[in-house]
């Protein structure tokens, strides 16, 4: 556990620093796995004929699919999932994932505040812009990070 | 027909429990990109003082989505699932899913707003152990796009 608080001393985060970003390559083969694994199985997800049909653009990601991914990099900064308190998204732009080329999601995880929580221990609000294509696909995007006990 | 404001306030049963296998974090894990050994392996999550490996943070999804088909299949809420798009997702955790829980869910529809032509629906899905102690609440706004949309 050393080096998980060494990690976390929220002494050395500042504001607008960079903890992680990692970018990930989404083919229509993940789609159909995290259809499978989340038991989401809209077909607009997998199916060009019937996300056409409905007015969409093409076969999109699930957005939950994206919001999934796009906390990755933060997990693995921190080491413990156990320690996120809070995680929002609003999904304010699909992720397209074309058939042959797939789509490419960059996550950045900045610190966007660090906060003295109710009972007095601290937290650290970690924002994350989410883009594809050159556009940001999440708006919103914070997770909450308690403080490793020492 | 729109959505039924009245159904705003209206607490759900809670939906079937669900038992968290291994696997299924491991299959959930894998399909979000985790390469994190506490999401995989049980000995790095008994490492960090777990029982047994650790869900991804969106897993909640999987327990919440139960409620919300009972939300969606709510005869007098005139929720058309051919028009629901997905706004917002919120959770907020007591402590994280890790296999071998039992999870039982009870929706609360939080409110019902109209936005130029469209519904908005809030829920919230509180996620309970065995025990009954609070693990997350899962908040989700769905989106209803009006008829002429």
């Amino acid at each position: 556990m050393t080096g998980l608080t060494a990690t976390l001393d929220f002494a050395n985060l500042t504001v607008g620093m960079v903890v992680a970003e990692r970018e990930f390559h989404l083919t229509r083969d993940s789609l159909v796995r995290y259809a499978g694994a989340s038991g989401d199985f809209n077909p607009i997800h997998y199916r060009d004929d019937v996300a056409t049909s409905v007015g969409l653009p093409g076969v999109l990601a699930h957005g939950m699919l994206t919001m999934g991914i796009a906390a990755q990099p933060v997990v693995d900064w921190i080491g413990d999932p156990g320690l996120v308190s809070d995680y929002q998204v609003r999904f304010t732009r699909p992720v397209l994932v074309d058939a042959t080329e797939g789509a490419l999601v960059r996550v950045v995880a900045r610190v966007g505040a660090i906060d003295a929580s109710a009972d007095g221990h601290s937290e650290a609000r970690v924002d994350l812009t989410v883009t594809s294509a050159d556009e940001t696909v999440l708006g919103k995007a914070q997770l909450r990070i308690r403080a490793a006990s020492a | 027909m729109g959505v039924n404001p009245d159904i705003a306030g209206r607490v759900f049963p809670p939906a079937e429990p669900y038992l968290v296998g291994r696997e299924k974090i491991r299959e959930f894990a894998r399909a979000v990109f985790s390469e994190n050994p506490v999401n995989l392996d049980p000995d790095a999550a008994r490492a960090r003082g777990y029982a047994d490996i650790v869900a991804p943070p969106t897993f909640p999804i999987v327990v919440q989505e139960r409620t919300l088909a009972q939300l969606l299949a709510e005869p007098d809420a005139g929720i058309d699932f051919t028009r629901v798009v997905h706004g917002d997702q919120r959770f907020k955790y007591s402590r994280p899913i890790v296999a071998g829980d039992e999870l039982t869910a009870t929706l609360t529809v939080t409110s019902v707003k109209s936005l130029g032509g469209h519904s908005m629906v809030t829920s919230e899905s509180a996620i309970v152990d065995a025990t009954g102690a609070h693990v997350v609440t899962a908040t989700s706004t769905l989106v209803v796009r009006g008829d002429e949309s």
